[in-house]
């Protein structure tokens, strides 16, 4: 069985960290990836870039309507997610846009992936 | 040519290339606000060199080179530029007009808010200081500065291209890209509050940006009919105010004192944006258009109103929104009787779209007064005065109030 876990974190607090409280935290992430790839229950996990570079993808009438900031609805839950490569955001935004879900009114958060080397 | 003359005309042209050149916003605008500098130490005494656009965007060139070689560690994000840089040859560092275009479409991307398009478009492209933007738009310099920089960061983390969208999507950017330039524009127009140089700046600023679009995309007939619409609307700015300030009606406006040579401009863009290629009309050519019978009528009773509402009806088709019905209703008022379009404006206020909307009572009101019905102009007048936020329009609806007032107590 795989299970998603979703980490949600208060922006503001982590952004106020000092230098030392952040490396401490970086560290033990670094460690907690080493132990779970160990014993073999690793399969991924990246760090997101902050809310304030999210994009919010829907459909309107088939059209596809792009929005500054994060998905901040409550009525609709989180179902699923993809990890994509793309060149830039607008790549992202197209292949957002034909996520069957969007058709049927959902909304897709596009947020760009922290690229971190845990192992330095 | 002055420098500050250069800085006002080609910062945007040189900022865009060098955005290309160096891939990143912050480091060109620094090394641009650098070049400037330099060229006010050196050209009084050296006089003007023979491209002074060529020797902007080199010395701004060689200034990120050493402000990066100043720096001991090069963290990734300056060694990418830095390697960027040295790529570069001069052919590639030649501005080329597309360059500004990349510039305006990343600027009025959709996954950044209206309100940051709106600031960087004028940051970037106007070379207008963060200090005149917020004053412009009536916020703290700190609240402005933080959108520009908020917005910057989301290009550069989130990767929005620097590229002019491929033609499958550009009539569709565009529209966004001249609806940021139209923002800009009504917030110099409509407003008599605040720094009104401030604000007729944004009004050329709106109009320097419609000529730049309608002379890189000739194709695009909106970005004629924008121009025009603007070029039309700003003809009248020396007619809109009275002396003291108070706003002069249309009708009451000294035509004479209207700007010929642009009405002329606008006229002639608006023939070309309506007749494209056998395509519609679109929403801005359309009000183009009716500005276009306005401006022209040698006086406010000489005005064709049928024509007017004709073309109100046809962008009700396109563009239908309460705002562009409530005109249509006013035309219809002035072309086949005051009654037939005092019935369509008490439908529209039954529809209730427009609450609290001011306009809807002032144009209730007006009509009221022109059939003589003075007590229901009256009380038209005062809801409107409930919902009016500017200063010179509310003085405006004062004195209509004291003088239907006054008729209907004589009667």
């Amino acid at each position: 069985m795989r299970y998603m876990l979703l980490i949600y974190d208060e922006e503001t607090k982590v952004a106020k960290m000092s230098k030392p409280e952040r490396g401490a935290i970086h560290q033990e992430y670094g460690e907690f990836i080493d132990d779970i790839r160990k014993k073999g229950a690793f399969l991924a996990g990246d760090p997101l870039q902050p809310t304030s570079t999210a994009t919010t993808v829907r459909g309107k009438n088939g059209k596809t309507i792009t929005t500054d900031g994060p998905f901040a609805e409550t009525k609709e839950q989180l179902g699923g997610y993809f990890i994509v490569e793309a060149k830039n955001l607008d790549e992202a935004i197209a292949i957002a846009a034909r996520i069957p879900s969007v058709r049927v009114g959902g909304s897709i958060e596009v947020r760009p992936i922290m690229e971190i080397d845990f192992s330095k | 040519m002055r420098i500050d003359e250069i800085f006002r005309t080609e910062y945007g042209r040189i900022l865009a290339t060098l955005i290309r050149v160096l891939g990143d916003f912050d480091v060109a605008e620094d090394a641009l606000q650098e070049a400037f500098a330099a060229a006010l130490e050196r050209w009084p005494a050296a006089g003007l060199p023979a491209n002074p656009v060529a020797w902007l965007i080199g010395t701004a060139r060689h200034k990120a080179i050493d402000r990066l070689r100043r720096r001991t560690r090069l963290a990734r994000k300056e060694a990418e530029i830095a390697r960027h840089i040295e790529l570069s040859t001069a052919e590639e560092e030649a501005p080329v007009p597309e360059d500004r275009l990349r510039l305006i479409f990343t600027c009025c991307h959709p996954a950044l808010a209206t309100e940051a398009q709106v600031a960087l478009t004028l940051r970037t492209l106007g070379g207008l200081s963060t200090e005149e933007i917020a004053r412009a738009f009536l916020v703290p310099a700190s609240t402005m500065a933080q959108r520009l920089v908020r917005a910057k960061a989301k290009i550069r983390v989130a990767r929005i291209p620097y590229e002019v969208p491929p033609d499958d999507a550009l009539t569709g950017r565009l529209e966004a890209v001249l609806m940021v330039v139209y923002l800009v524009f009504n917030e110099g127009y409509a407003a008599s509050f605040g720094d009104r140089l401030v604000r007729h700046d944004l009004c050329e600023q709106a109009i320097r940006l419609g000529r730049m679009l309608v002379e890189l995309l000739p194709a695009h007939a909106e970005a004629k009919g924008l121009l025009a619409l603007m070029l039309l609307h700003d003809s009248r700015r020396e007619s809109r105010l009275d002396g003291a300030g108070e706003i002069v009606l249309l009708e009451e406006q000294d035509r004479t004192r209207w700007d010929r040579a642009q009405i002329d401009e606008g006229a002639a863009l608006v023939e070309a944006s309506l007749h494209d290629g056998g395509r519609p009309p679109g929403a801005y050519a359309l009000q183009a258009a009716i500005a276009a019978i306005h401006a022209q009528a040698p006086t406010a009773v000489e005005t064709d109103w049928t024509q007017i509402a004709a073309l109100y009806g046809v962008l009700a088709r396109v563009h239908s929104t309460p705002v562009v019905e409530l005109n249509r209703a006013v035309a219809v008022a002035m072309s086949s009787g005051i009654e037939r379009g005092l019935a369509l404006v008490d439908d529209l206020e039954r529809r209730g779209e427009l609450a609290g909307y001011h306009l809807l009572p002032v144009a209730r009101a007006e009509l009221l007064r022109r059939l003589g019905r003075h007590a229901e102009a009256a009380q038209s007048y005062r809801g409107a005065l409930a919902l009016v936020n500017n200063d010179a329009e509310r003085r405006h609806l004062e004195k209509r109030l004291r003088e239907v007032v006054s008729s209907s107590s004589l009667r």
